[in-house]
């Protein structure tokens, strides 16, 4: 069966595409403005494509002049990843546990887990400043890997994917004497590999995009991460726009590149989550 | 012994084999990490934040000079024109809600059914979505300058005389905020409508369209009704998220210009961090808890009124 082209599904695909623009046009300006001299940023009409580039220029200043984004950059990757790591493991544990294992007091303390979603997480902020500095995990980056590493977000939705799992199977692996880790790590763990790696993916996302945790868990510069950055680059170069866009557009590239690559595992855990956290 | 315990057992959790202190033991070794980091990062400091919500006490002064006042910072809260001006716009900053949820429901019907390429149009209006906000608020503070802004550049070419100053303006400052916010979460309710789209069995729309109705009328008496589970979920997490923000506003605005985007975030930020009143911020903290929980309570009373399952 060969479709037909509808003529009118057409014309309603140009008009949103045309409106799709209009949507994504604070990017592409920002994205012009990042390659101009500082004299053409603001001239009007808008020079979508610079009359003079000066995308190097802007680059190299933002990478490594005094709010230096290599360095920002290692440190946003640095804690990043590691708290994707951490993250992931300890939500795939406790998930697990929580599907699969008939322990006393499980449904309790399930509730109890969940519970501490429905609090604001800015409503413990002073008294999680004070519990960092008094434990001495106040201005490092082993202290902001922890904040985000214990999630309610990631122990249900990998839970839901865990109770998935047919018991038959791990009854049988247990009656041929394998434990709780040996099923974890052999089995269960790679039957959900899909799971983990929407969870995985938009933990990145979120936690390369805080900006709050930083601000009050971080005081050295040489430890500030990319949105600190940004934000402080800002303070700095307030009215140099032309280096505040390419600081902006470095701040984003990775989000598209992990965007792009597992589009479908973020939409898919958006859709499946139904929340940010 | 061993088997004792078992049989007992076995009563109890469904006829599961594999239980007793073993199982326990293995249970609480798999949940441990996620348990006790919980409990020290959430269930400790909002046990301890209700204690110092009852103190005068500035953390840089030590232990030492905590005093107990009672509800004094309760009282002083609500009698606290600032405090109060923050619940108010945060009260307006809901508005952005109603507005992303028309906007996104229509776009998801459209993209749904009448456009080609449906996955290269998630993609777009979900960009600004995953996008930092810290950078997004960076370029809109230049996209919004008040003379020299490409927008209000843009509509002086069209013939606006005295066009809006947005961030700089006391009274644009909270639309603008919520211009961009409703920009940022489209993509995010355009996604879930349009999985809740997916639930509305064809016949419906194919009844309807022997009948003669008109796509605006299938719009609004079969779409409509048919998402509101999903219309439901986006206002209870979007109400409750409304309290969160705080990003794009101590980017964009600071709370400024004269206080008129401040909300309880922010300035329980401002009171905690800058102005040191460890205090009266843990009593702002515990008004912001009490006032989500209210919210999330009433919401979940409420919706079985209006929500077709």
């Amino acid at each position: 069966m060969v479709q037909r082209l509808d003529v009118r599904k057409l014309v309603v695909t140009i008009i949103m595409a045309i409106l799709g623009i209009v949507f994504l046009m604070p990017f592409a300006w920002m994205i012009s403005a990042s390659f101009k001299v500082e004299g053409d940023v603001l001239t009007f009409p808008i020079q979508w494509i610079p009359n003079t580039w000066n995308a190097v220029e802007n680059y190299k200043e933002v990478w490594t002049g005094s709010m230096p984004f290599l360095l920002l950059y290692w440190n946003s990757i640095k804690v990043t990843v590691f708290t994707t790591l951490t993250s992931v493991m300890i939500s795939s544990l406790a998930a697990y546990g929580f599907a699969k294992i008939n322990f006393r007091g499980r449904e309790l303390l399930f509730v109890i887990v969940l519970a501490t979603f429905m609090i604001p997480p800015q409503t413990l902020l002073v008294t999680q400043f004070l519990l960092y500095r008094w434990i001495g995990l106040y201005d490092t980056h082993l202290g902001l890997i922890l904040l985000n590493s214990f999630s309610v977000f990631g122990t249900f939705m990998l839970r839901q994917f865990y109770l998935g799992i047919s018991n038959e199977i791990i009854e049988s692996a247990r009656m041929d004497g394998a434990g709780h880790f040996r099923i974890f790590f052999h089995i269960a763990l790679p039957l959900v590999r899909p799971a983990i790696a929407t969870y995985a993916i938009l933990r990145f996302i979120w936690t390369w995009n805080d900006f709050q945790y930083p601000l009050i868990f971080l005081r050295t510069e040489s430890l500030y991460t990319i949105q600190l950055g940004v934000q402080s680059f800002a303070d700095q170069h307030g009215s140099i726009y032309s280096l505040m866009m390419a600081a902006s557009v470095s701040a984003i590239i990775p989000l598209l590149i992990i965007f792009i690559i597992g589009q479908k595992h973020v939409i898919e855990g958006i859709q499946l989550g139904g929340v940010k956290g | 012994m061993k088997i004792k315990l078992r049989t007992k057992k076995k009563k109890k959790l469904n006829g599961d084999p594999f239980s007793g202190w073993k199982e326990n033991l293995a249970g609480y070794i798999f949940i441990a990490p996620m348990f006790i980091g919980t409990s020290i990062l959430v269930l400790f400091p909002i046990i301890s934040s209700f204690i110092l919500s009852f103190t005068d006490w500035n953390f840089v002064s030590g232990y030492k000079n905590a005093s107990f006042v009672g509800i004094d910072n309760f009282k002083r809260l609500f009698g606290d024109p600032l405090f109060l001006k923050s619940l108010k716009n945060n009260i307006i900053i809901l508005l952005a809600i109603p507005i992303t949820l028309f906007i996104s429901l229509s776009l998801a019907a459209i993209i749904n059914k009448y456009v080609y390429l449906k996955d290269f149009f998630k993609v777009i209006y979900f960009m600004p979505f995953i996008s930092s906000i810290v950078a997004v608020a960076v370029v809109f503070q230049v996209l919004f300058h008040p003379t020299d802004g490409p927008i209000n550049q843009f509509l002086m070419s069209l013939g606006v005389e005295n066009p809006p100053k947005w961030i700089a303006d006391v009274s644009f400052s909270l639309p603008s905020v919520i211009l961009i916010m409703v920009w940022t979460s489209i993509g995010f309710y355009l996604i879930i409508y349009l999985a809740g789209l997916q639930n509305i069995p064809k016949e419906l729309y194919e009844a309807a369209q022997i009948d003669g109705a008109t796509g605006w009328y299938q719009f609004i008496k079969i779409t409509v009704p048919l998402v509101s589970p999903t219309t439901f979920l986006l206002l209870v997490t979007g109400i409750i998220s409304s309290f969160k923000i705080f990003d794009l506003i101590i980017v964009l605005t600071n709370g400024g210009p004269a206080n008129s985007t401040i909300t309880p975030v922010v300035y329980l930020y401002q009171q905690a961090f800058i102005e040191l009143r460890t205090g009266y911020a843990s009593a702002i903290a515990l008004v912001m808890f009490v006032i989500i929980l209210i919210i999330t309570y009433i919401q979940f009373v409420g919706q079985k009124k209006w929500v077709n399952y």
